[in-house]
């Protein structure tokens, strides 16, 4: 078959990739700048075609609790929302990982705190890579720069997910979510059987006839337990951490100036990262692709050869704090960034790389 | 060959759909595209406006500075992007309800009366691709064949016998686009 290229929405991408990856349900409530998530699954009616559930909760924590119940069965199930929905869902989430289960979990990204506005911000950075919801747990948390990325995280993600039975992230922003490219789908695969679910996933509740009940909780009163499952997951996480991190370098290779930075801000400053070097100045840009785990041995690694990190974000510094902890304070750090739905265009990124490193 | 374009003017006008238009006819012939709206609780009567790059080689940035060629199509939009346009660059505008014409030297500007155009000869629906019309004029960046299979795919097919009406609005487009000069 002949390599299908489409022209969509970021957010169309992540709806059309899930059909296509055999996802079995999707279980959210709307919310601006992903609404086409669940628009498209709608329109698509993929319950008709692959036997996808497709469902509109009553709210962002109807939606995340589905996707718990989901996950436990083995199914793979996920959910999409924006900021402040993502913050309703943050206990689910926290039980999800506690119960150590599979699932797929989209933000794309709006302007905060609180309701804040509708348009593009990273400032969730904290919440999708330290946590979120309480206890000690961590999201593999995937940042895509692209709709491409779009489309093929969502595979992605939930490979980890069930590797490592541990819920996955898709941390996006309104400009990816909204933006329309170029993008190939993946081929459609059908969804698993339930002879295949229950192979694959020997812990999930998939009836037990013939063997023990399988029990999916994060309850345990007990504390020497709970703590040997604390354990259990550090550990999980560490292998997670040496195996997982995944970023991308452009024109590293020469630059004396790195700006790091994730999502669409990444795109902004590669724009920037080529007028600069128009003017001679050698910048590279090293993009973080998983944001947990942090790429933060390859950005130490990079860090070495140059003058100082220039880090971008929609926020007012977040991510600078994992690329400080990274190169433990070897080079200037130094942070721009734009709040509040405010998206710079590349000539900002340029003069705050003039004023903030270059001048010093 | 990398063309970076704002469209902008009222919710309404088809800025948005103009744009995808433009953006799935540079697909049609192979190029890399990207088309980023400013999106917001708009609607109808409010302003709007689209950022699309067609390129030969891979996008960076989806949002820019500067940009190659502005379609103009309100006041508030004239004010907010005429500044924008890198010198030697093109600015297109529909001289309806313009009061302060734009006024740079370093730029090449053009007026489309596509809105009059449309009234009276009550295609008011195809407005959006007379400008179009109006761009591929100046800026061939894409081919009419190209924009022809853009509609063919993204319109749905019970509306495929409007499309000769759309490739009339382009070459309305074509017809009364005019450089002004002083």
């Amino acid at each position: 078959m002949a390599e299908e290229v489409v022209l969509m929405k970021g957010n169309e991408a992540i709806a059309h990739a899930a059909i296509r990856f055999g996802v079995d349900g999707y279980f959210g409530y709307p919310i601006t700048p992903q609404s086409e998530v669940l628009e498209t699954l709608a329109e698509q009616k993929p319950w008709e075609t692959t036997g996808m559930v497709v469902l509109q909760a009553e709210s962002e924590v109807a939606a995340i609790n589905m996707v718990y119940g989901g996950a436990g069965s083995g199914k793979m199930v996920m959910t999409s929302s924006s900021s402040p929905g993502v913050s309703l869902k943050q206990e689910g989430i926290s039980y999800i990982a506690g119960a150590e289960l599979p699932c797929l979990v989209v933000n794309v990204m709006r302007g905060g705190p609180g309701l804040g506005t509708i348009q593009p911000s990273q400032a969730d950075y904290f919440q999708a890579t330290k946590g979120g919801g309480h206890g000690d747990y961590h999201l593999i948390t995937l940042a895509p720069a692209s709709v491409q990325e779009m489309a093929d995280f969502v595979g992605l993600a939930f490979e980890l997910a069930f590797k490592y039975r541990n819920p996955a992230m898709i941390l996006a922003d309104g400009v990816i979510g909204q933006m329309m490219e170029k993008v190939v789908l993946p081929e459609p695969r059908p969804r698993r059987t339930e002879e295949e679910i229950i192979k694959q996933c020997p812990w999930a509740t998939t009836g037990c006839k013939g063997r023990k009940p399988n029990i999916i909780t994060s309850l345990e009163l007990d504390p020497a337990i709970m703590e040997k499952r604390n354990l259990h997951m550090q550990a999980k996480y560490e292998e997670i951490q040496a195996k997982e991190y995944r970023y991308e370098e452009i024109d590293c290779n020469d630059a004396e100036y790195l700006i790091v930075a994730f999502g669409s801000c990444a795109r902004i400053a590669q724009k920037a990262m080529e007028h600069a070097r128009e003017e001679g100045v050698k910048v590279g840009l090293f993009r973080p692709i998983t944001l947990w785990p942090f790429p933060s041995k390859p950005l130490a690694d990079r860090a070495k050869q140059v003058k100082g990190i220039l880090v971008v974000e929609l926020n007012s510094g977040q991510m600078i704090e994992d690329v400080q902890l990274a190169v433990k304070c070897s080079v200037p750090v130094e942070h721009f960034g734009r709040l509040g739905g405010i998206v710079p265009d590349p000539d900002e990124v340029i003069d705050a790389l003039k004023n903030k490193l270059i001048k010093k | 060959m990398q063309e970076e374009i704002i469209i902008a003017g009222f919710g309404g006008q088809g800025v948005l759909s103009m744009g995808k238009i433009l953006a799935y006819s540079g697909l049609m012939e192979g190029k890399e595209v990207t088309w980023m709206p400013a999106y917001g609780p708009e609607q109808r009567g409010g302003t709007a406006n689209v950022t699309v790059i067609v390129s030969d080689e891979r996008i960076s940035s989806p949002i820019l500075s500067k940009y190659d060629t502005a379609i103009i199509l309100n006041q508030p939009s004239l004010a907010k992007f005429e500044s924008k346009i890198k010198p030697g660059g093109v600015l297109i505008y529909d001289g309806y309800g313009i009061i302060n014409p734009p006024t740079r030297k370093d730029i090449k500007i053009y007026r489309i009366d596509a809105m009059d155009e449309a009234n009276e000869r009550k295609m008011a629906k195809t407005f959006n691709m007379i400008v179009l019309g109006g761009l591929l004029k100046i800026r061939p960046i894409v081919s009419i064949d190209s924009v022809i299979k853009a509609l063919r795919k993204t319109l749905p097919e019970r509306h495929h016998h409007l499309i000769p009406m759309n490739e009339e609005a382009i070459h309305i487009g074509m017809d009364i686009i005019k450089e002004v000069k002083e």
